[in-house]
C-alpha cells in the first residue's frame, strides 16, 4: 500500500470517528465503543477496497458488506456518508423520529446498507447466503463482514462458519473486530470466546492476526485471505474506543452517548487527531 | 377423489416443477426427505443447500441469498422451521421484507407419533404477528400446489404450513382460482358458516353434510390464506349466517379463530366459536387416533356448531 495512500485512510477514519461520536452524542444513545474501534476496517473497505458507486448503491456487481454487529452502525453510517451515499447532515438525526438512520441499519431505509442487521449471529450468516448466491452464479462480488468478539459467543456464527467451510465460500471475509470488551466487561470474564483464531481454523477457515488499526496490515491481510482460496477470518486486535482518551478499553462506553462536558473533550480530541491527519495529507 | 396425499409430498412435487420455470434457491435443515425439497436438490443441485441441523444459519443464509436478488424458500419441520428460527425470521427476513419463503412441514398434531416436542400447534399465532409476513395452510395437494406458484410469484415473505399426515383430495387440479389473501367459498348456508383453513376443510365439508341431516343449513369457506385475512368475504358471511364456527389444526390461541374474531371484533354482526387444539401440549399416538382425541374431524366441529346455535 502506498503512503499517500495509508496517510488518505487515516485522515478519512479520523473524519468517520468524529461523525461517529457526534452522531451518538447527538443521539444521546448509542454505541460508540464499538463504532470506534471498528472504524478503520470500515474505512479501508469503503475508500480503498471495495468496488462500490454511491450513485448507484444496488449496482449488481458491487462488493458487499455486511456489519454483523450491527450496533457500531455510527461508524458505517459516517463512512457512507462520507463517501456520498448520503448528505452527511443525516448523521445528526440518528436514532431521532423519522429519521433515516435507524439505531441498527436498515437496508429498505438506508442507501449503501447492503443488509439489516442487529440481532447478532445473523448479519454473519446472511453474508454467507450472499457469498453463496454469488459462487453458485460464478459472479465475482466479494462478501465483506465484521462480527464483535463477544458476538462469536452466539452459537449462530458457528453455523454459519460451518456453512462457509461446507460450500466453499472463498469469496467471504470476515473481521472480527477483538476490542476486548462487551457490554458486561472483558469478555474473558462474561464468556471467555478465545482463542479465536483457532477456532475458526478448526472450523476450515483460513485465519490471520492482525492489528485491526494498521491499513497496510489490514491490506495484506486481505490479500492473504483472498489468495487463500477459502473463507477468511481476520482476527483484528483493536482497541474499544479508539481514538477518545476516557473511552479507550472501557467496557461501559460499549453502549452509552457521551454528556456534555465529556462530548466537549471528545470532540477534542477526535478533532486533533483528523487536524494532524489532515496535514499530513497535505504534506504527504 | 383422487387419494389421500401429505401437502408436504405436493409441495416437494411442485417445487421441482416451478424450478424450471423460475429462479429461486432451496434450503433445507437435514430434513429434505421428510420436507421433500430433495425432489428439487435431485433435479437442481446446484440450486440447492442443506444447511444441516442449524435453522437459525438457514434463515439467514435464505435472507442473505434473497437480499441478493434470488427467491429462497426454506423447509423443516415448522417446529425448528419456525419456532427456533423465530428471530431469525422476524429480523433477517420479516424486517427487511425479504423474499424468504418458509415452508415448513409436520406442522399441527398430526406429526403423530413422535409427540409433543414436534407438534407445533402455535405456528400461526406466532408468523401472523409479524408486520410483512403472509400465511398460508392449504389443505390438499391441489390448492398446495396452485399457491405454491402464487408464492413463487410473491415478492416478499411468506410462511406456508404443510402436514405430514395423508389428507383426503377434494379440490381438482385447476378447477379453482387460488389468489393470496382470497378465500373460497365452498358451500353456501344460511343458518352457520364454518370457516376452516388446512385440513380442517374436508372436515368441514364432511361437517355442512351432518349438519344438513339434522336440518342446519351451514356455508363453508376455506380460508388458505390466514394473513392477508379475507375480511370482506368473512364479514360478508358474518352477516348473511350470524354465526361462526372457525376450524384449524392449530391452538385456539392466535391462529383462524383470533383472526377471524379480530376481523369481526368492530362489527359484532356474528357470534363466533372456535374449534382446535386447545391451549394444551399434544402427545404421542397415530395421526388419525390424535384428529379423534382432540376432536379435530366433522363430529367436532358439529358439535361446536351445536353449541352455537344451542340444539
Amino acid at each position: 500500500m502506498e503512503k499517500k495512500t495509508v496517510l488518505m485512510l487515516k485522515e478519512r477514519a479520523a473524519k468517520i470517528r468524529m461523525h461517529s461520536v457526534e452522531a451518538v452524542y447527538g443521539a444521546k444513545s448509542g454505541h460508540p465503543g464499538g463504532s470506534l474501534s471498528i472504524a478503520d476496517v470500515i474505512t479501508y473497505l469503503y475508500f480503498h477496497k471495495m468496488n462500490v458507486d454511491p450513485a448507484n448503491p444496488k449496482m449488481e456487481n458491487r462488493d458487499r458488506f455486511v456489519l454483523s454487529k450491527g450496533h457500531c452502525c455510527p461508524a458505517l453510517y459516517a463512512a457512507l456518508a462520507e463517501k456520498g451515499y448520503f448528505d452527511v447532515s443525516e448523521l445528526k438525526k440518528l436514532r431521532k423520529l423519522g429519521a433515516m438512520l435507524q439505531g441498527h441499519p436498515d437496508m429498505k431505509g438506508i442507501p449503501g446498507i447492503d443488509m439489516s442487521t442487529g440481532s447478532l449471529g445473523q448479519g454473519f450468516s446472511t453474508a454467507c447466503g450472499m457469498a453463496a448466491v454469488a459462487k453458485r452464479k460464478g459472479y465475482d462480488w466479494r462478501v465483506y463482514t465484521a462480527l464483535g468478539d463477544g458476538e462469536i459467543e452466539e452459537g449462530q456464527v458457528w453455523e454459519a462458519a460451518m456453512f462457509a467451510n461446507q460450500y466453499k465460500l472463498n469469496n467471504l471475509i470476515a473481521f472480527i473486530d477483538c476490542n476486548g470488551y462487551q457490554i458486561d466487561g472483558a469478555v474473558e470474564d462474561v464468556m471467555n470466546p478465545h482463542p479465536v483464531d483457532e477456532k475458526f481454523r478448526a472450523f476450515g477457515w483460513f485465519v490471520t492476526v492482525i492489528d485491526g488499526h494498521d491499513f497496510e496490515a489490514i491490506d495484506n491481510a486481505v490479500t492473504e485471505a483472498i489468495n487463500s482460496g477459502k473463507p477468511a477470518a481476520i482476527v483484528c486486535k483493536t482497541v474499544k474506543g479508539k481514538g477518545v482518551s476516557f473511552m479507550e478499553n472501557n467496557y461501559t462506553w460499549h453502549g452509552k452517548a457521551p454528556k456534555d462536558d465529556e462530548y466537549a473533550i471528545a470532540a477534542k480530541e477526535l478533532n486533533d487527531a483528523w487536524e494532524k491527519a489532515a496535514e499530513d495529507v497535505k504534506n504527504g | 377423489m383422487a387419494e389421500k396425499e401429505a401437502t408436504r409430498a405436493a409441495y416437494g412435487r411442485k417445487l421441482a416443477e416451478l424450478g424450471e420455470k423460475y429462479d429461486f434457491y432451496v434450503l433445507d435443515a437435514d430434513l429434505s426427505g421428510s420436507t421433500q425439497t430433495a425432489v428439487f436438490a435431485k433435479k437442481y443441485p446446484e440450486r440447492f443447500f442443506n444447511a444441516g441441523i442449524a435453522e437459525g444459519n438457514m434463515i439467514s443464509v435464505a435472507a442473505g441469498i434473497a437480499a441478493s436478488g434470488v427467491p429462497a424458500f426454506a423447509s423443516s419441520f415448522a417446529m425448528f422451521a419456525c419456532g427456533r428460527a423465530f428471530e431469525q425470521i422476524r429480523n433477517s427476513v420479516a424486517y427487511p421484507n425479504l423474499p424468504v419463503k418458509i415452508c415448513a412441514s409436520h406442522a399441527g398434531i398430526t406429526v403423530g407419533e413422535d409427540g409433543a416436542t414436534h407438534q407445533f400447534c402455535e405456528d400461526m399465532a406466532i408468523m401472523r404477528a409479524l408486520p410483512n409476513m403472509t400465511v398460508v395452510c392449504p389443505a390438499d395437494s391441489a390448492s398446495t400446489e396452485a399457491l405454491l406458484e402464487e408464492i413463487v410469484n410473491y415478492d416478499g415473505p411468506v410462511y406456508m404450513r404443510l402436514g405430514r399426515y395423508a389428507v383426503p383430495q377434494f379440490y381438482e387440479k385447476g378447477e379453482r382460482e387460488f389468489k393470496l389473501g382470497k378465500g373460497i367459498v365452498l358451500a353456501d348456508g344460511s343458518d352457520v358458516t364454518i370457516v376452516a383453513t388446512g385440513i380442517m376443510v374436508a372436515a368441514a365439508m364432511e361437517a355442512r353434510e351432518l349438519l344438513a341431516a339434522e336440518g342446519i343449513n351451514a356455508a363453508v369457506i376455506d380460508i388458505h390464506t390466514i394473513k392477508p385475512l379475507d375480511v370482506e368475504l368473512i364479514k360478508e358471511y358474518a352477516e348473511k349466517t350470524g354465526n361462526i364456527v372457525t376450524t384449524e389444526e392449530h391452538s385456539v390461541i392466535g391462529g383462524l379463530g383470533d383472526a377471524v374474531i379480530s376481523a369481526l371484533a368492530e362489527t359484532a354482526c356474528a357470534k363466533v366459536v372456535k374449534h382446535g387444539i386447545d391451549d394444551v401440549f399434544g402427545t404421542s399416538a397415530p395421526a388419525g387416533v390424535l384428529l379423534e382425541h382432540y376432536k379435530l374431524n366433522a363430529t367436532g366441529i358439529v358439535e361446536k356448531v351445536k353449541k352455537l346455535l344451542n340444539k
